[in-house]
C-alpha cells in the first residue's frame, strides 16, 4: 500500500513537470539600447510592449510569452551579432525583434537565417535589410516610402522648384534620392541638392543659401532631436517663411520633440505614417494604454513601432500555437493584414516589409493649445519605394 | 558685400558662444594645468538649470539665465575642491581620466532625471524671430549674442588686466610657486577663477543652446569643438581663446555659405594649419607643455 502511495505520488510528480514543461513560454528577445544617447528608443519600446500586453494579454495561442530585453546602446554590429548569438544559443529565444539601426539588423541578420528564427525588424529602415534573410519582417518604414508621398503632395501643390536639404549620410541621401527621382519625374525642378555634414550645429548658413537660391519649397531630411530642432528654428529666424518657401519634410517635429521646437514647427509639412492624433479606436486604445502604463510615454512613430512590433511577434505565437516552427511563423506574416494604431497595414508576401499609408500632416495647435501633428491627407497603401522593383 | 555681412554676424555669433564656452576651459588650463573634459557638463548644467527654472518653477527668462550662470557656479564649487583638485599636479592621463569620468556622471545623470530627449531653452519674444536690418533679415537671437559676447569679453579683460584678483591670477598663471611664496592664497584663486570658468560656460551654453541644444550627451558630443578653440588660441590666454574662437567660427561659417560640401572638414582643416605653424596656439608660449 506505501508503495503504490508511492508510485502515485512520483506519478503525480512527473505528470506536474510535464505540465509545467507544456506550460514554458515562448521567449523572445527584444534588441534595443536601454541606455545612452538613443536610450528612447528602447524605453518607447518597452512602454509600448507594456501598452500592447495591457491590451491584449500576456499570452497568444495559449502560450505566455516571456521577454527577454537586451541592451545595444548604438550602432555596433559586432555586439549585436553577439546579443543575437546569445539570445538564441543561451537564452533559446524562439523570435526576435527590435534592432534600431540598419549595420546592427544586417550584422544579426546571418544569425537569424542560420538559426530559422522569425526576427521582427521595429526600426532599421533601409530598404535591403530584408533581403539578407528570408526570417525578417519588417514593421516600421523605409525613407523612400513615406518621401514619395510628399515629393508627390509637393507636385499636386503645384510647387515647381525645390531645394533638398539633407543630412549627409546613408538615410539622408536615401531621403534625397527618393524625393529628387519623384519630383524630376513629376516635372518639377531641383535647383540645388544641399548635403549638411553630420556634426553641423549652426544650420543658419545653410538656409540662407538656400534663401538666396529662392526656390518655391525646400525638403528636409534631418535626424530627429537636436539636427531637426536646429533646422525648424533657423528656417523660423532667417525668415524663409516671408521670402514664399515653404518647408516640406518627413519624420522632422516627432511628438516627443515638438514641445522643445515649439511655434517653429507650426510650417512644416511632412509625410509620415504615424501621428499621435490619428483618429481611430485601435489609435485611441494605443494611447490610453500607453498613458496608463507609462504617463511619462509619448504616442509617437518610435512607441507606434514598438507597438506593431510586439504584434507581428504574437502574430505569429498565435499561429504556431507556441510551438518552434519558423516557416509557418513566417508564413502567417506575409500577407497578414491587421488595424494597426497608424491605420490599415498589411505585410508585402514578397518584400516582408509593411505596406502602410503615408499621410501628410501640418503642425497645428490642438484645443488645449499643444502642439499636434494634424493629419490632413492620405496616400493610401503605399509599398517601399526603395525597392528597385516598386513603381 | 550682403554676403560678407552675413558671413561676418553669423560667424561671430558663432565665435561668441565658443568664446563664452571654452574661455573657463582655456583659463584652468593656464592657470592650473588642468585639461577639464568635464567643462561642457557645466554649459550643460547651466543649460538644463534654466530649462527647469523656467518650465518646472515658472520663472521668466531674464531671471532665470542669472539664477541658472549662478547656481553653475557655485555647483562648480565642491567639484574643483574635492575631486579635480586632487589631480592638479598629477599627469594629464590621470587629469583627462578623472575629468572625462565627471563628464560621464554628469551625462548618466541627466539621462537619469530627463531622460534621452532633449530641451529647448525657450527665448522671451524680443530675443526671438527675425529682425530686418535692411539688406537682409537676421534672427534677433544672434545679434543679441554678439553683443553678450562683446561685453563678456570687454569685461573680462578689465577684471583681468585691472582688478587685485586679476593681477594674482595672471602671478599665478605666470609661477604659482611664487606667488604662494608672495603670500598669495593660490587655493582660493584656483577656487573662485574655476567658478568664474564655470559660470561662464553655463552663460555660453544658454545662449548657445539654440545651436547647440541641450541633451544630455552634451559635455561629449560637443568636447572637440571646444578643446579645438583652446588648442588654437594658446592655453590661458584670453585674448587668444577670443582670437581662435572668431578664426574657427568665421571660417567654419564661410565654408558653409561658399562651400557646403567641405564645411565639416574646413574648421578641423584651420585648426590642422595653425598648429602646423604655432604648435603652442595662436598666443600660447613657447614652454608651456
Amino acid at each position: 500500500m506505501k508503495l503504490v502511495k508511492h508510485l502515485a505520488a512520483v506519478a503525480g510528480a512527473v505528470l506536474l513537470a510535464a505540465n509545467v514543461a507544456a506550460a514554458e513560454p515562448v521567449k523572445v528577445g527584444i534588441i534595443a539600447p536601454f541606455s545612452g544617447p538613443f536610450s528612447n528608443f528602447g524605453e518607447a519600446w518597452k512602454a509600448a510592449i507594456e501598452a500592447y500586453q495591457k491590451i491584449h494579454g500576456k499570452s497568444a495561442g495559449g502560450q505566455e510569452i516571456e521577454l527577454i530585453f537586451r541592451d545595444l546602446t548604438g550602432p555596433n554590429p559586432s555586439e549585436a551579432k553577439a546579443l543575437a548569438q546569445e539570445l538564441v544559443i543561451k537564452d533559446k529565444v524562439q523570435y526576435l525583434g527590435g534592432v534600431v539601426f540598419t549595420p546592427n539588423a544586417f550584422a544579426i541578420a546571418p544569425v537569424v537565417e542560420e538559426a530559422k528564427i522569425p526576427t521582427v525588424i521595429f526600426n532599421a529602415a533601409t530598404s535591403s535589410v530584408l533581403e539578407k534573410s528570408k526570417y525578417l519582417v519588417r514593421t516600421s518604414y523605409t525613407l523612400p516610402q513615406i518621401t514619395v508621398p510628399i515629393a508627390r503632395f509637393a507636385l499636386e501643390q503645384e510647387v515647381k522648384s525645390v531645394v533638398t536639404m539633407v543630412t549627409d549620410y546613408g538615410p539622408g541621401v536615401d531621403a534625397e534620392t527618393a524625393f529628387v527621382k519623384t519630383f524630376e519625374a513629376g516635372g518639377g525642378k531641383i535647383v540645388e541638392k544641399v548635403r549638411v555634414p553630420l556634426k553641423t550645429t549652426d544650420f543658419a548658413p545653410f538656409l540662407q543659401r538656400v534663401k538666396g537660391l529662392a526656390p518655391q519649397a525646400v525638403f528636409i531630411f534631418f535626424p530627429g532631436g537636436p539636427p531637426s530642432y536646429a533646422v525648424i528654428k533657423a528656417y523660423k529666424d532667417n525668415d524663409l517663411k516671408g521670402a514664399g518657401i515653404r518647408l516640406f519634410g518627413t519624420s522632422e517635429a516627432d511628438e516627443k520633440d515638438l514641445p522643445a521646437i515649439g511655434d517653429a514647427a507650426l510650417r512644416l509639412e511632412s509625410g509620415m505614417f504615424y501621428s499621435g492624433s490619428h483618429e481611430s479606436a485601435a489609435n485611441k486604445a494605443f494611447v490610453d494604454a500607453l498613458k496608463a502604463v507609462a504617463p511619462t510615454a509619448v504616442a509617437n512613430a518610435t512607441a507606434l513601432e514598438g507597438y506593431d512590433g510586439i504584434a507581428a511577434i504574437y502574430r505569429m505565437v498565435e499561429a504556431t500555437k507556441g510551438q518552434r516552427d519558423p516557416e509557418a511563423a513566417m508564413a502567417a506574416m506575409r500577407g497578414y493584414a491587421w488595424e494597426s494604431p497608424r491605420g490599415p497595414v498589411r505585410i508585402d508576401p514578397e518584400s516582408r516589409h509593411i505596406i502602410q499609408n503615408v499621410y501628410i500632416r501640418k503642425v497645428e495647435k490642438d484645443a488645449s493649445g499643444k502642439l499636434i501633428q494634424k493629419e490632413f491627407k492620405t496616400y493610401e497603401q503605399q509599398p517601399d519605394y526603395g525597392r528597385a522593383d516598386a513603381k | 558685400m550682403t554676403l560678407f555681412a552675413s558671413i561676418m554676424i553669423d560667424g561671430i555669433a558663432y565665435a561668441m558662444i565658443l568664446f563664452m564656452i571654452t574661455v573657463g576651459l582655456s583659463i584652468a588650463l593656464g592657470l592650473m594645468h588642468v585639461v577639464n573634459m568635464a567643462h561642457g557638463a557645466f554649459a550643460m548644467l547651466g543649460g538644463f538649470a534654466a530649462v527647469t527654472l523656467m518650465h518646472r518653477a515658472g520663472w521668466c527668462f531674464e531671471f532665470a539665465v542669472p539664477a541658472a550662470v549662478l547656481f553653475t557656479a557655485l555647483a562648480s564649487l565642491p567639484i574643483e575642491r574635492y575631486l579635480i583638485s586632487r589631480v592638479y599636479r598629477r599627469p594629464e592621463l590621470d587629469q583627462a581620466l578623472l575629468t572625462i569620468g565627471v563628464a560621464f556622471v554628469a551625462i548618466a545623470l541627466v539621462n537619469l532625471w530627463l531622460g534621452a530627449s532633449f530641451s529647448a531653452i525657450e527665448l522671451p519674444p524680443w530675443l526671438s524671430g527675425p529682425i530686418d536690418l535692411g539688406f537682409r533679415s537676421f534672427p534677433r537671437h544672434r545679434l543679441a549674442v554678439i553683443l553678450l559676447g562683446f561685453l563678456v569679453s570687454a569685461a573680462l579683460w578689465v577684471f583681468i588686466e585691472r582688478s587685485r584678483f586679476g593681477i594674482r591670477l595672471r602671478a599665478a598663471v605666470d609661477n604659482a610657486g611664487i606667488a604662494q611664496a608672495v603670500g598669495i592664497n593660490t587655493t582660493l584663486l584656483y577656487s573662485s577663477a574655476f567658478a568664474i570658468g564655470a559660470g561662464l560656460a553655463a552663460l555660453g551654453g544658454i545662449a548657445g543652446a539654440e545651436l547647440l541644444p541641450m541633451e544630455a550627451n552634451y559635455p561629449v558630443k560637443y568636447l572637440v569643438l571646444f578643446l579645438a578653440v583652446v588648442a588654437v588660441g594658446g592655453q590661458g590666454t584670453l585674448f587668444g581663446t577670443f582670437l581662435a574662437a572668431i578664426l574657427l567660427g568665421v571660417v567654419d561659417t564661410a565654408a558653409k555659405y561658399l562651400l557646403p560640401d567641405i564645411a565639416s572638414i574646413s574648421f578641423y582643416l584651420t585648426m590642422l594649419v595653425v598648429l602646423a605653424v604655432r604648435p603652442q596656439g595662436l598666443f600660447g608660449r613657447k614652454e608651456a607643455a
